[in-house]
């Protein structure tokens, strides 16, 4: 249960960083808060020349609330996205979501840049990102780019960013009008990494028609799933007519590669995934519908 | 910060309880080892070594970390409290130590400086928790003698006396 030896690097400045992983390539691992690249390397999954720990750049960690959008640098730490109150206000997923991360511990040291450059499929910041659209903002020496949730995340544990690269910051759009917001997340133990999630936004129009509607399931796949299907059947329909069981069934059918596992067969997490979708969804649609 | 030949080892330079200490260890050194072999201070224990378990909870400028899932290195220039900076100097316990004792918090006592750590931040932070907040803090924490409920109780008696906050 220890780290093999690697050669460590605490770059001031993103440019420094940058440097760094252009000479050395596929040797060198990004380091953030370490909290799931740390058990990775001690239990040896993983295994590194050199590590970049980018915890000390200064710039990263940040919230910035726009007008019509929320940008949060890649260091910003889970407990302080908890507990600002302006994101919260802005973004209320990222919010929502940050209690089911781990437990305190681990939200002290785990950063929302870190969570989705990693990938996990079971993590909640991927799924809020793909549910909302963010932008991923990447660098490298070479050049810089802007990549949209839907063509990051490539497979499980795995992004479209190259070795080179840093995610520097995470943009939300921000929703306004009448819109509410919802996750469900169903694990054995508080803390623990999901079984079956669901994040949900929907915001409302005349008539309390479904003016926009955004779900994304955890856990359930390789990647985050966008529930397609869900959105096109619910859009511009009174959201009273739509029924929540239905919709869960719905989001689940269009997702193929479901898992399998010692916590669940990939029956039983089609089961709670749609449950998941249904709750999140009908938890939304209240808030939106008192908004 | 790195040490010229040698580039996997690294210096670290931070206070733990109060002190000052610096080493030139290997970069892979976790926080957890550093504490134990090289302060010395083996009050911090090692459950699982992949942040599984709790029971190397420790304070990195007041927060609760696990020393298991952070670099030696990482802690340069900050604070850290172990177990052994809660109590008084001549000893006296802490009143979250004081609870657990008095509530059977502890059976074998492995895990127990990781939820004394882990109670004492949480009660700082919220000082009148509700039960379902005292289960959430404590879910990062296992006991494998399966105390709970002393454990609970502790939380409950040291919340209570309005006496959790770290001084």
């Amino acid at each position: 249960m220890k780290p093999a030896a690697f050669t460590y690097h605490a770059p001031a400045s993103v440019d420094e960083a940058l440097g760094v992983l252009a000479e050395l390539g596929d040797d060198a691992k990004v380091l953030a808060g370490g909290q799931s690249l740390v058990p990775m390397l001690s239990m040896r999954l993983a295994v590194f020349a050199h590590l970049v720990d980018i915890g000390r750049v200064a710039g990263l960690s940040r919230v910035e609330v726009g007008e019509r959008k929320v940008t949060v640098g890649a260091t910003t730490v889970d407990s302080l996205i908890g507990r600002h109150a302006e994101l919260s206000g802005a973004v209320p997923l990222l919010a929502r979501v940050t209690p089911y991360i781990g437990h305190m511990a681990i939200r002290n040291r785990g950063t929302l840049g870190g969570s989705i450059a990693h990938a996990d499929p079971a993590g909640e910041y991927p799924a809020v990102a793909v549910a909302l659209d963010a932008e991923m903002r990447l660098r490298s020496a070479r050049a810089e780019r802007t990549v949209g949730a839907p063509d990051f995340f490539a497979g499980l544990w795995s992004t479209v960013m190259e070795p080179d690269e840093i995610l520097v910051e995470v943009t939300f759009p921000r929703w306004d009008g009448r819109c509410g917001f919802a996750v469900r997340e169903h694990a054995r133990r508080h803390g623990d990494f999901a079984i079956a999630g669901a994040v949900a936004g929907v915001s409302l129009g005349a008539g309390d028609r479904v003016e926009r509607a955004a779900v994304a399931m955890f856990g359930v796949s390789s990647t985050p799933v966008r529930a397609r299907q869900l959105e096109a059947e619910v859009a511009g329909r009174p959201a009273r007519e739509c029924d929540p069981e239905q919709l869960g069934a719905l989001a689940v059918s269009g997702v193929h590669d479901v898992v399998s596992d010692m916590s669940g067969s990939s029956a039983y997490r089609r089961r709670v995934g749609a449950a998941m979708v249904s709750r999140a969804w009908a938890s939304a649609l209240e808030e939106a519908m008192s908004a | 910060m790195l040490d010229g030949g040698n580039p996997s080892r690294v210096a670290v330079e931070c206070q733990v309880n109060g002190v000052a200490r610096s080493a030139t260890v290997q970069a892979r050194l976790t926080l957890a080892d550093f504490l134990r072999e090289v302060c010395g201070l083996t009050g911090t224990h090692l459950g699982c070594e992949h942040g599984a378990c709790g029971a190397c909870s420790v304070l990195v400028d007041g927060d609760v970390v696990r020393s298991c899932l952070m670099f030696a290195v990482q802690a340069n220039g900050r604070s850290v409290t172990t177990i052994e900076g809660l109590g008084g100097p001549d000893g006296a316990l802490s009143p979250v130590q004081e609870a657990f004792r008095s509530e059977h918090g502890l059976q074998c006592g492995f895990c127990t400086p990781g939820f004394v750590v882990t109670v004492t931040a949480f009660l700082r932070d919220n000082p009148d928790p509700a039960e379902t907040e005292i289960r959430e803090a404590l879910s990062g924490n296992l006991c494998r003698c399966t105390g709970y409920q002393g454990i609970l109780k502790a939380v409950a008696v040291a919340a209570r006396a309005g006496r959790g906050a770290v001084e």
